[in-house]
This record gives structure tokens, sequence and C-alpha cells, in this order.
């Protein structure tokens, strides 16, 4: 059923897959081709619908992993896949190039980052809750944006990570990048401490001191991010700087 | 039943309103509460959303669609839009 868009409402189109990449064995990213998308900023998502032949639907969001740029054209999302999930199996196992989805998008406009925003940032992840905030590291990078940056990523083992090549070839080209990860399971060879949930002592040493009163986004299963904002506020953090995005589940 | 917050209304507020709504300020008429309503809390019951002040846990939105309509619940006050 499509009717006519009103003017500055959001409706839903179509999209279609064009690529497809393997992050980890568990998340997936889809490359989607959507005719005259806006563009959008990071942090910002779209919801996508899926519906089966006798009419059911089912409706989730998720996040932009990729910055935008008018040249590239591309969005991207990368899904976690959650084996008893509705949705997410579908999208990491099932969909293929050349697939469509119905989505609508960009959504949201206060969980973002703008390049006019001054002051340093800190990033907290809980698994896929990395997405929105790898698409501001990598708006960052593509703007050779000067704000220091801090990303605090909790995963349960080094195999859970997303991204992890490129934080790494990051952290060494794009300046002012700092990644720590927080294994909760299980962790690499040679790791310092073993396995540990997010807690004070790593958001003390790895965020921002408050006085220097960093944009901090927090983003993740929504246990880890009221942990998470608890501890910042805690530690001093104004929580109007502590901009939160629950992602739902345990 | 997933406990979300207001970032995932985004997109139904956005079908109906023309500015991004997430980013707005309430102040909540129980505990007087204010922040953005993107720190609401909701909870997605099929076939509505329902989003709480953070504060007093009453809730300050009710979003409900069906084909045509889409009935929002702001307080005591519900509107009717056609979509
Ligand atoms: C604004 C927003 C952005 C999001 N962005 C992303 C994203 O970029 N990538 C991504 O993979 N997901 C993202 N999500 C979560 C996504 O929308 C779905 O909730 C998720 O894919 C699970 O859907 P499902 O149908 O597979 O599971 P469901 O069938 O809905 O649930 C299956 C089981 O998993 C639990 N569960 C649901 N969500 C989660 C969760 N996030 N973590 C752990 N357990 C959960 C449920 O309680 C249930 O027990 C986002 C959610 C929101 C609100
Ligand atoms: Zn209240």
């Amino acid at each position: 059923m499509v009717r006519a868009a009103l003017p500055g409402r959001l409706s839903w189109r179509a999209g279609t897959v064009s690529a497809v990449r393997q992050e980890t064995p568990s998340a997936r990213t889809l490359v989607l081709e959507i005719p005259d998308w806006p563009g959008h900023l990071p942090g910002q998502h779209l919801d996508l619908r899926l519906t089966a032949e006798d009419g059911y639907s089912a409706q989730r969001s998720y996040s932009i992993a990729s910055d935008w740029s008018a040249a590239s054209g591309q969005v991207e999302i990368t899904i976690q896949r959650l084996d008893d999930g509705e949705v997410s199996p579908y999208l990491t196992d099932v969909v293929e190039p050349g697939d469509q989805i119905e989505l609508r998008g960009p959504i949201g406009g206060w969980f973002v980052w703008r390049a006019t925003q001054p002051a340093p940032v800190l990033l907290v992840a809980g698994g896929s809750g990395i997405v929105p905030l790898m698409a501001m590291i990598r708006d960052r990078g593509r703007r050779r944006a000067r704000q220091p940056f801090r990303l605090i990523y909790s995963v349960r083992t080094p195999e859970d990570a997303c991204f992890a090549d490129e934080l790494r070839r990051r952290v060494r080209d794009d300046p002012g990048l700092d990644v720590h990860f927080v294994y909760t399971r299980k962790t690499p060879d040679g790791w310092p401490t073993p396995p540990k949930r997010i807690d004070v002592a790593t958001i003390n040493s790895h965020g921002w001191p408050p006085d220097f009163a960093p944009d901090v986004f927090v983003c993740g299963p929504t246990s880890f991010v009221e942990t998470a904002a608890d501890i910042l506020v805690a530690l001093g953090h104004d929580p109007k700087k502590v901009r939160t995005e629950r992602f739902g589940g345990a | 039943m997933p406990e979300l917050d207001g970032n995932a209304l985004a997109g139904d507020l956005a079908e109906v309103f023309a500015v991004e709504m997430t980013a707005a300020r309430f102040t909540c008429g129980g505990c007087r509460h204010s922040g953005t309503v993107a720190t609401l809390r909701v909870w997605t019951p099929a076939p509505g959303v329902v989003g709480r002040c953070p504060g007093c846990g009453d809730v300050l939105l009710r979003l409900v669609r069906t084909p045509r309509s889409v009935f929002v619940t702001l307080g005591t006050t519900r509107l009717e839009l056609d979509v």
C-alpha cells in the first residue's frame, strides 16, 4: 500500500540490498541502495519492516553504521544475530544482494553527533551498540575533525568485536582516537585482566574526566546502557551530557 | 517485555510530526521532571507503544496505529491523525 508522502513527514520506501559483509560469525553488514536518500547524521537509525505473504509484519530499528557522503551514497546497517530472534536471523543469514527491503529513515535527532560540537567525545558501546558510534568515528575520520574521541567497547569475546580491524587501523591513522576493549567472557591471550563487566575503574581510566565536559554517547542492550550511564553520573558527568540509546533485551 | 527509550519512537513520531520529536523537551505534569523525549522509558506491547516519565513512571505519551490513523495521546489528550 503506497500513499502520497506528506511533505516533511517520513514514509516507507523500498531499499535494495546491494552487498553483504560478514563482520563476525554472528554479525553482518547490509549495504543498502535507497533511491532519493537525503543523507544522514551519525547516530541516526532507520526502521525496517518485513511483511510475510499472509500479511503479518514485523518492524525493527537498526542504526546506520556508515557515515554519509553524497559521493558514495551508501547506507550500511550492521545486525547482530539473536539466535531466538524473529527478525535478526533473517537479516544475518537469509537476505541476499538484490533483495528489496521496506524501510523508513533517516530517523532521530538527539542521539547524534554533529562535527560542529567542539567538546571531546566519549563513546561507550556494549555489543551491537557499537553501530551508531562507529558512524560517529567514521564521520570524524572522513572530515578529519579534531575533537578527541575515546571509545570503550564491551564485547563477550575477541571474536565478537565488530569492525576490529578498521578500529585498529583508525587508531593508527585518525589522530586523537583511542579505543579500549572490555571483554566480558573471554580475553585475548596475554590480556592484563580476567574477563569482567564494564565498571567504575574502566570508565574512570579510559573515559574523560568530568571536568573536560565531554559529549558522551552510550549505546547497547538496555541493562548495559543503564549500568554505564549510572557509573558516568556517579563519576560526576552532567546527566544532560550523557546521551543514551537502549537497544532492548536483558 | 523489552524496555527501550524514546529513540525507538522516533520513526513513528516522524510519520506524524514535521519536526524531529526525540530532541523535544518534555516536563512531566506529575513530578516536574524534564528531559528530552528520547529519554522516555518505552515499552512496546503490540499494537501500540507507551512512553513513561523516567522520573516517576507516569505515562506521558501513547501511540497506537491502525491502518488509517495514528492515535497519539499526550497526557489526557488524544489526537487522531490520518496517515
Ligand atoms: C533505536 C534502535 C537502534 C537499534 N540498532 C541496532 C543495530 O544497529 N544493530 C542490531 O543488531 N540491533 C539494533 N537494535 C535492536 C533491533 O531493533 C532488534 O531489537 C534486534 O535485532 C532483535 O530483534 P529480533 O527480532 O531478532 O529479536 P526479538 O524476536 O525481538 O527478540 C528475541 C529475544 O532477544 C531479546 N532481545 C531483543 N533485543 C535485544 C538486544 N538488542 N540485545 C539482547 N537481547 C535482545 C528479546 O528480549 C527476546 O528475548 C536497535 C534497536 C533500537 C531501538
Ligand atoms: Zn514524572
